[in-house]
Protein backbone atom coordinates (compact mmCIF):
# COMPACT_ATOMS: atom_id res chain seq x y z
CA UNK A 1 0.00 0.00 0.00
CA UNK A 2 1.16 3.62 -0.67
CA UNK A 3 2.08 5.47 2.03
CA UNK A 4 -0.83 7.93 0.76
CA UNK A 5 -2.91 5.48 1.29
CA UNK A 6 -1.47 4.67 5.06
CA UNK A 7 -1.79 8.40 5.74
CA UNK A 8 -5.67 8.42 4.78
CA UNK A 9 -6.21 5.04 6.25
CA UNK A 10 -4.84 5.83 10.12
CA UNK A 11 -6.45 9.00 9.76
CA UNK A 12 -9.78 7.48 9.14
CA UNK A 13 -9.28 4.80 12.27
CA UNK A 14 -8.19 7.92 14.50
CA UNK A 15 -11.45 9.46 13.60
CA UNK A 16 -13.25 6.14 14.80
CA UNK A 17 -14.38 5.06 11.32
CA UNK A 18 -15.99 2.00 11.82
CA UNK A 19 -15.32 0.65 8.27
CA UNK A 20 -11.90 1.06 7.80
CA UNK A 21 -11.48 -1.08 10.75
CA UNK A 22 -13.61 -3.71 10.01
CA UNK A 23 -11.82 -4.14 6.02
CA UNK A 24 -8.44 -3.81 7.98
CA UNK A 25 -9.43 -6.45 10.22
CA UNK A 26 -10.50 -8.55 7.06
CA UNK A 27 -7.85 -8.12 4.76
CA UNK A 28 -5.02 -8.83 7.27
CA UNK A 29 -7.02 -11.43 9.62
CA UNK A 30 -5.59 -14.91 7.75
CA UNK A 31 -2.01 -13.22 7.44
CA UNK A 32 -1.90 -12.38 11.08
CA UNK A 33 -3.20 -15.64 11.69
CA UNK A 34 -0.62 -17.35 10.21
CA UNK A 35 2.62 -15.63 11.45
CA UNK A 36 1.63 -15.57 14.68
CA UNK A 37 1.04 -19.22 14.54
CA UNK A 38 4.51 -19.66 13.72
CA UNK A 39 5.85 -18.24 17.07
CA UNK A 40 3.05 -19.77 19.50
CA UNK A 41 1.91 -23.29 20.19
CA UNK A 42 -1.53 -23.58 19.33
CA UNK A 43 -4.40 -21.94 17.04
CA UNK A 44 -5.95 -20.96 19.77
CA UNK A 45 -2.96 -18.72 21.05
CA UNK A 46 -1.92 -17.46 17.66
CA UNK A 47 -6.03 -16.09 17.72
CA UNK A 48 -5.28 -14.60 21.07
CA UNK A 49 -2.57 -12.76 19.86
CA UNK A 50 -4.55 -11.21 16.85
CA UNK A 51 -6.83 -9.83 18.97
CA UNK A 52 -4.73 -8.34 21.40
CA UNK A 53 -2.80 -6.72 18.33
CA UNK A 54 -5.75 -5.21 17.10
CA UNK A 55 -6.57 -3.57 20.86
CA UNK A 56 -3.02 -2.41 19.87
CA UNK A 57 -3.34 -1.00 16.96
CA UNK A 58 -5.99 0.79 18.79
CA UNK A 59 -4.45 2.42 21.70
CA UNK A 60 -1.23 3.08 19.88
CA UNK A 61 -2.37 4.82 16.56
CA UNK A 62 -2.40 8.01 18.01
CA UNK A 63 1.30 7.49 17.98
CA UNK A 64 1.77 6.06 14.69
CA UNK A 65 4.20 8.37 12.58
CA UNK A 66 4.10 6.87 9.37
CA UNK A 67 7.90 6.03 9.40
CA UNK A 68 6.96 2.69 8.15
CA UNK A 69 3.89 1.40 6.23
CA UNK A 70 1.34 0.84 8.49
CA UNK A 71 1.57 -2.88 7.30
CA UNK A 72 5.08 -2.93 8.80
CA UNK A 73 3.85 -1.02 11.94
CA UNK A 74 1.16 -4.00 12.15
CA UNK A 75 3.20 -6.97 11.88
CA UNK A 76 5.79 -5.61 14.28
CA UNK A 77 3.19 -5.19 16.79
CA UNK A 78 2.01 -8.77 16.47
CA UNK A 79 5.39 -10.48 16.13
CA UNK A 80 6.00 -8.31 19.14
CA UNK A 81 3.37 -9.65 20.94
CA UNK A 82 3.77 -13.29 19.32
CA UNK A 83 7.49 -13.80 20.54
CA UNK A 84 6.35 -12.81 24.12
CA UNK A 85 4.06 -15.85 24.18
CA UNK A 86 6.10 -18.42 22.20
CA UNK A 87 8.68 -17.96 25.19
CA UNK A 88 5.84 -17.90 28.07
CA UNK A 89 4.94 -21.05 26.06
CA UNK A 90 8.36 -22.00 25.67
CA UNK A 91 7.78 -22.38 21.66
CA UNK A 92 10.77 -20.44 21.54
CA UNK A 93 13.96 -19.40 23.65
CA UNK A 94 14.04 -15.70 24.73
CA UNK A 95 16.79 -14.06 22.07
CA UNK A 96 19.05 -12.81 25.24
CA UNK A 97 19.24 -16.28 26.56
CA UNK A 98 22.64 -18.26 25.82
CA UNK A 99 21.13 -20.89 23.68
CA UNK A 100 23.18 -21.48 20.79
CA UNK A 101 22.61 -20.65 17.20
CA UNK A 102 22.09 -24.30 16.08
CA UNK A 103 18.95 -24.97 18.47
CA UNK A 104 17.62 -22.13 16.13
CA UNK A 105 18.56 -24.07 13.08
CA UNK A 106 21.16 -21.67 12.34
CA UNK A 107 23.73 -22.89 12.25
CA UNK A 108 26.05 -25.70 10.44
CA UNK A 109 25.58 -27.12 6.98
CA UNK A 110 22.32 -27.43 5.33
CA UNK A 111 22.65 -30.72 3.45
CA UNK A 112 24.12 -33.47 5.79
CA UNK A 113 27.70 -33.70 4.47
CA UNK A 114 27.02 -37.56 4.86
CA UNK A 115 25.56 -37.26 1.35
CA UNK A 116 28.86 -35.77 -0.44
CA UNK A 117 31.82 -37.47 -1.06
CA UNK A 118 35.04 -36.07 0.43
CA UNK A 119 36.10 -34.33 -2.86
CA UNK A 120 32.50 -32.35 -1.97
CA UNK A 121 30.63 -34.31 -5.26
CA UNK A 122 26.94 -35.94 -4.45
CA UNK A 123 27.76 -39.74 -3.10
CA UNK A 124 24.09 -39.45 -2.02
CA UNK A 125 22.05 -37.55 -4.78
CA UNK A 126 18.79 -35.95 -4.26
CA UNK A 127 15.99 -38.30 -4.59
CA UNK A 128 14.04 -38.16 -7.59
CA UNK A 129 10.06 -36.47 -6.99
CA UNK A 130 7.76 -38.15 -8.19
CA UNK A 131 4.85 -36.27 -6.94
CA UNK A 132 6.13 -33.33 -8.99
CA UNK A 133 4.38 -34.01 -11.99
CA UNK A 134 1.06 -32.99 -13.10
CA UNK A 135 -0.52 -36.29 -12.81
CA UNK A 136 0.07 -36.71 -9.10
CA UNK A 137 -2.40 -33.84 -8.32
CA UNK A 138 -3.85 -35.35 -5.23
CA UNK A 139 -0.23 -36.63 -3.49
CA UNK A 140 0.72 -32.92 -4.16
CA UNK A 141 -2.60 -31.96 -1.64
CA UNK A 142 -1.24 -34.51 0.93
CA UNK A 143 2.22 -32.64 0.80
CA UNK A 144 0.87 -29.29 0.85
CA UNK A 145 -0.71 -30.80 4.19
CA UNK A 146 2.40 -32.44 5.39
CA UNK A 147 4.37 -29.03 4.29
CA UNK A 148 1.92 -27.02 7.06
CA UNK A 149 3.09 -29.75 9.40
CA UNK A 150 6.39 -29.47 8.64
CA UNK A 151 6.45 -25.31 8.94
CA UNK A 152 4.93 -25.75 12.37
CA UNK A 153 7.58 -27.82 14.18
CA UNK A 154 10.63 -25.41 12.58
CA UNK A 155 12.19 -23.32 14.97
CA UNK A 156 10.24 -20.10 14.76
CA UNK A 157 12.98 -17.77 13.58
CA UNK A 158 12.91 -19.84 10.36
CA UNK A 159 9.23 -20.54 10.14
CA UNK A 160 8.18 -16.80 10.31
CA UNK A 161 10.45 -15.75 7.85
CA UNK A 162 9.87 -19.22 5.12
CA UNK A 163 5.88 -18.16 6.07
CA UNK A 164 6.48 -14.02 5.18
CA UNK A 165 8.55 -15.04 2.17
CA UNK A 166 6.92 -18.14 0.26
CA UNK A 167 3.25 -18.48 2.02
CA UNK A 168 2.37 -14.82 1.83
CA UNK A 169 4.64 -13.61 -1.30
CA UNK A 170 6.08 -10.75 0.38
CA UNK A 171 9.45 -9.09 -0.15
CA UNK A 172 12.39 -9.70 1.27
CA UNK A 173 12.38 -5.73 2.10
CA UNK A 174 9.13 -6.36 4.16
CA UNK A 175 10.26 -9.07 5.92
CA UNK A 176 13.35 -7.33 7.34
CA UNK A 177 11.52 -4.17 8.14
CA UNK A 178 9.06 -6.00 10.05
CA UNK A 179 11.80 -8.92 11.97
CA UNK A 180 13.90 -5.39 12.29
CA UNK A 181 17.27 -7.98 10.55
CA UNK A 182 19.15 -7.24 7.76
CA UNK A 183 18.65 -8.67 4.50
CA UNK A 184 21.91 -11.00 4.26
CA UNK A 185 20.76 -12.70 7.87
CA UNK A 186 16.72 -13.01 6.22
CA UNK A 187 18.47 -14.81 3.53
CA UNK A 188 20.71 -17.14 5.67
CA UNK A 189 17.85 -18.17 7.69
CA UNK A 190 15.47 -18.47 4.31
CA UNK A 191 17.99 -20.85 2.79
CA UNK A 192 18.34 -22.59 6.08
CA UNK A 193 14.27 -22.89 6.24
CA UNK A 194 13.68 -24.10 2.71
CA UNK A 195 16.16 -26.67 2.76
CA UNK A 196 14.76 -28.74 5.59
CA UNK A 197 11.66 -28.38 3.84
CA UNK A 198 13.24 -29.77 0.92
CA UNK A 199 15.02 -32.69 2.82
CA UNK A 200 10.70 -33.35 4.96
CA UNK A 201 9.31 -33.79 1.70
CA UNK A 202 12.69 -36.55 -0.02
CA UNK A 203 12.28 -38.31 2.96
CA UNK A 204 8.20 -38.11 3.23
CA UNK A 205 8.22 -39.40 -0.49
CA UNK A 206 10.45 -42.41 -0.03
CA UNK A 207 8.77 -43.49 2.60
CA UNK A 208 5.23 -42.80 1.71
CA UNK B 1 35.71 -25.02 -8.49
CA UNK B 2 32.07 -24.68 -7.12
CA UNK B 3 32.17 -28.33 -5.77
CA UNK B 4 28.21 -29.61 -5.40
CA UNK B 5 28.56 -29.07 -1.69
CA UNK B 6 29.29 -25.52 -1.95
CA UNK B 7 26.82 -25.58 -4.48
CA UNK B 8 23.82 -26.53 -2.28
CA UNK B 9 24.76 -23.56 0.36
CA UNK B 10 24.06 -20.83 -2.10
CA UNK B 11 20.90 -21.98 -4.08
CA UNK B 12 18.85 -19.18 -2.34
CA UNK B 13 21.77 -16.64 -2.37
CA UNK B 14 21.03 -17.83 -6.58
CA UNK B 15 17.13 -17.55 -6.33
CA UNK B 16 16.98 -14.39 -4.83
CA UNK B 17 19.29 -12.96 -7.50
CA UNK B 18 22.43 -11.91 -4.88
CA UNK B 19 25.45 -13.58 -6.56
CA UNK B 20 27.68 -11.76 -8.67
CA UNK B 21 28.22 -12.25 -12.43
CA UNK B 22 30.84 -14.37 -11.82
CA UNK B 23 29.51 -16.29 -9.27
CA UNK B 24 26.08 -16.39 -11.52
CA UNK B 25 28.25 -17.47 -14.60
CA UNK B 26 29.88 -20.89 -12.32
CA UNK B 27 26.77 -21.50 -10.42
CA UNK B 28 25.07 -21.59 -13.75
CA UNK B 29 27.73 -24.14 -15.38
CA UNK B 30 27.77 -26.30 -12.58
CA UNK B 31 24.12 -26.89 -12.80
CA UNK B 32 24.23 -27.36 -16.66
CA UNK B 33 26.70 -30.15 -16.22
CA UNK B 34 25.41 -31.93 -12.93
CA UNK B 35 21.96 -33.84 -13.08
CA UNK B 36 22.33 -33.81 -9.38
CA UNK B 37 22.73 -30.29 -8.42
CA UNK B 38 20.26 -29.41 -10.97
CA UNK B 39 17.79 -31.70 -9.30
CA UNK B 40 18.72 -30.41 -5.88
CA UNK B 41 18.02 -26.66 -7.49
CA UNK B 42 14.29 -27.58 -9.03
CA UNK B 43 13.85 -29.24 -5.56
CA UNK B 44 14.63 -26.15 -3.83
CA UNK B 45 11.96 -24.13 -6.40
CA UNK B 46 9.20 -26.80 -6.07
CA UNK B 47 9.11 -26.68 -2.01
CA UNK B 48 8.72 -22.56 -2.69
CA UNK B 49 6.05 -23.09 -4.73
CA UNK B 50 4.27 -25.80 -2.28
CA UNK B 51 5.10 -23.69 0.37
CA UNK B 52 2.84 -20.87 -1.55
CA UNK B 53 0.30 -23.37 -1.87
CA UNK B 54 -0.05 -23.69 1.10
CA UNK B 55 -0.65 -20.07 1.76
CA UNK B 56 -3.68 -20.35 -0.64
CA UNK B 57 -5.74 -23.18 1.44
CA UNK B 58 -4.94 -21.04 4.48
CA UNK B 59 -7.30 -18.38 3.37
CA UNK B 60 -10.64 -19.34 5.47
CA UNK B 61 -12.63 -16.72 6.12
CA UNK B 62 -12.87 -14.77 9.70
CA UNK B 63 -15.37 -16.60 12.11
CA UNK B 64 -18.26 -13.72 12.74
CA UNK B 65 -17.78 -14.22 16.33
CA UNK B 66 -14.25 -13.17 15.92
CA UNK B 67 -15.13 -10.55 13.85
CA UNK B 68 -18.17 -9.22 16.54
CA UNK B 69 -16.14 -8.74 18.87
CA UNK B 70 -13.68 -6.99 17.67
CA UNK B 71 -15.95 -4.40 16.34
CA UNK B 72 -17.07 -4.25 20.23
CA UNK B 73 -13.76 -3.59 21.51
CA UNK B 74 -13.39 -0.99 18.23
CA UNK B 75 -17.01 0.64 19.77
CA UNK B 76 -15.26 0.65 23.26
CA UNK B 77 -12.46 2.39 22.60
CA UNK B 78 -14.31 4.95 20.27
CA UNK B 79 -16.82 5.73 22.80
CA UNK B 80 -13.41 5.97 25.65
CA UNK B 81 -11.48 8.29 23.36
CA UNK B 82 -14.41 10.99 23.36
ZN1 LIG C 1 26.90 -30.80 -8.61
Amino acid sequence: MAPSDDQALVTALRNGDEATFAALVTRYHASLRRVARTFVSSDASADEVVQDTWAAVLHGIGEFEGRASFKTWLFRILVNRAKTRGVREARIVPESSLASDDDAGTDGPTVDPARFTSKGHWASPPQRWEAMTPESLLLRDELVVQLQTAIAQLPARLASIVVMRDALGWSSEEVCNVLEIAETHQRVLLHRARARLRAMLETYKNHG
Amino acid sequence: MLTCQQLAEVVTDYLEGKMNFADRMMFQLHVGMCKHCRAYLNQMKQTVELVAATGKIEAEPMPDDVQAELMHRFRNWKTNKQ
